[in-house]
């Protein structure tokens, strides 16, 4: 039943969630370097921007996956989760900070009424807002001090992750294969949800040791 | 009927022909040794133009930004696809079918047009998407061409069409194709007729790349750029307002007139400032006010004399 891969020795768990970090902040980094030093195509601006929203979204569904893949493989990633949620958190800051400062010059009148005014950039918008709470109990002294509380609010993450797939869809001109992608990947992680106690539970009653049965 | 009057351009914003020429050789040479490097198809030939008293008082738009930073779905929806796509389109030979309401429709091959009075032009580019480029085109105004075929008193509008070849552009092919086509375009007759308008065979001193419309394409240049019709087939005259592209695909986005006009917002952006392509990187460059018209509403906006402009953006 279980996909046997090698696992990684105790020792190195933590080293590994920083290395996640490290390596997370690559494209963002060197997209920057890139755009800093004018050797980003075209504009520049733009597509740095549009870089961090898509790595946003990317490590949002990479949230969503972990479970999934406990579930199905039997791989247990949940050391990982807490640090794909809060670095898709920290390129939501810098989408919308590249947006505010390189692509808006802190107009703020002009923001506002973008926000208020185009319900692409509404919907970003509030993705964003629900994000902050979540990083903000994204630590052990918050999971201890809510308790079950804590499962309720991170289950925001639903609505997030929709709201970004939504977000750039609807920013497009043409939706074309790559949104269409993106749509599909959220919603298949969302049925999950729905389907995965009963999957749990059938998976459970197969396990349970019959006669005969080999393990 | 409105007059034309031609545009004027403070003495200070004239570049001195010493520093473009030698602005132009270094472009030259930057693009001499990229065609070392690059594996793109057809390579423009050098075009001779004579110039013209149509110049933008701004700095040129890069060619490498011009030549590579391009909307042409037919190649691809990326900004990079239309210089990475269309190494197999072959531009020649060519022809543009004249028909419709004219006296002597006409089949004009692509020696007919290179033989036009060819000028160079240096125009503002504004993309509906908020982005603009400065851009030394070649071409001859379209009502050159048009007075060729007689339009009949009847007709009042122009329609244009892309050509359609899936085997040589992959954007009309497969699976997934973002656009119905053909590409058609359209303007009002006496759009059409302005002096500004153009249809261009080159840019940069160069006959046209493919990714920007080769080997012949339209240039209105204070609408959005996506008036700009390229490799184009078939221009019709017509009685009734012909479909646009990019009309049929979202009406409420985009209209048939497509002026550049900042007062009017995108639904999904303010149109009100631009980005110019090219000024290098993060902090090179600054957003820039949209002109009403794109900077020339002093030759045209007497064309849209009482109209309502939020209405027929």
């Amino acid at each position: 039943m279980m996909i046997a891969l090698p696992s990684l020795p105790r020792k190195y768990h933590s080293a590994s969630v920083w290395a996640l970090y490290i390596v997370g902040f690559i494209p963002a980094v060197s997209a920057f370097y890139l755009g800093a030093t004018g050797q980003l195509p075209g504009n520049a601006i733009k597509e740095f921007e549009h870089l961090l929203g898509i790595w946003a979204l990317r490590f949002l569904i990479a949230t969503l996956c972990i479970t999934p893949i406990r579930d199905l493989f039997g791989i247990n990633w949940m050391r990982y989760r807490r640090a794909l949620g809060l670095l898709a958190f920290w390129y939501v800051v810098m989408h919308f900070s590249t947006y505010m400062i390189l692509d808006k010059y802190l107009d703020f009148a002009s923001i506002i009424a973008d926000i208020a005014k185009r319900p692409f950039i509404t919907i970003g918008m509030a993705g964003f807002v629900m994000l902050v709470p979540l990083a903000l109990t994204s630590n052990n002294w918050s999971i201890r001090r809510l308790g079950p509380r804590w499962n309720r609010l991170h289950k925001l993450v639903y609505v997030i992750a929709a709201a970004g797939a939504l977000h750039f869809t609807m920013s497009v001109k043409v939706v074309g294969p790559e949104q269409m992608i993106y749509i599909a990947l959220v919603a298949a992680l969302l049925v999950w949800r729905l389907l995965r106690s009963r999957y749990n539970q059938w998976r459970r009653e197969r396990a349970r040791p019959s006669y005969g049965a080999a393990q | 009927m409105a007059a034309y009057h031609p545009p004027k351009i403070a003495s200070h914003e004239i570049t001195p022909e010493s520093l473009f020429m030698s602005r132009r050789a270094f472009m030259g040479a930057a693009a001499g040794s990229l065609l070392l490097t690059s594996s793109a198809g057809a390579i423009a030939a050098d075009l001779k133009a004579s110039p013209s008293p149509f110049k933008v008082g701004e700095p040129l738009t890069p060619e490498k930004d011009v030549t590579n930073y391009n909307n042409f779905y037919e190649f691809g929806m990326g900004k990079g696809d239309p210089a990475a796509n269309s190494g197999d389109f072959k531009p020649s030979p060519w022809t543009i079918k004249v028909d419709g309401m004219v006296a002597k429709p006409k089949e004009f091959g692509l020696d007919e047009l290179m033989a036009m009075p060819l000028e160079e032009r240096t125009y503002r580019m504004r993309c509906v998407e908020a982005w603009s480029m400065v851009i030394p085109w070649i071409g001859f105004p379209l009502a050159g061409l048009l007075d060729k075929v007689e339009p009949l008193g009847s007709a009042k509008y122009v329609a244009f069409e892309t050509v359609v070849r899936p085997e040589q552009m992959p954007g009309q092919s497969g699976y997934f194709q973002p656009l119905a086509w053909p590409y058609v375009e359209g303007l009002r007759l006496d759009e059409a007729r302005h002096p500004l308008t153009i249809l261009s065979v080159g840019l940069y001193g160069k006959t046209l790349p493919n990714q920007n419309g080769a080997p012949v394409r339209l240039v209105v240049p204070w609408k959005y750029g996506f008036k700009g019709i390229k490799s184009i087939v078939k221009i019709t005259l017509t009685e009734k307002e012909p479909p646009t592209t990019w009309n049929r695909s979202a009406p409420n986005e985009y209209g048939f007139y497509a002026n550049v006009n900042p007062a009017v917002d995108h639904p999904r952006w303010s149109q009100a400032t631009e980005n110019r392509i090219g000024e290098g990187g993060f902090f090179g460059g600054s957003r820039r006010n949209t002109l009403p018209f794109n900077g020339y509403a002093e030759e045209v906006a007497g064309l849209y004399a009482g109209m309502d402009l939020v209405k027929n953006f």
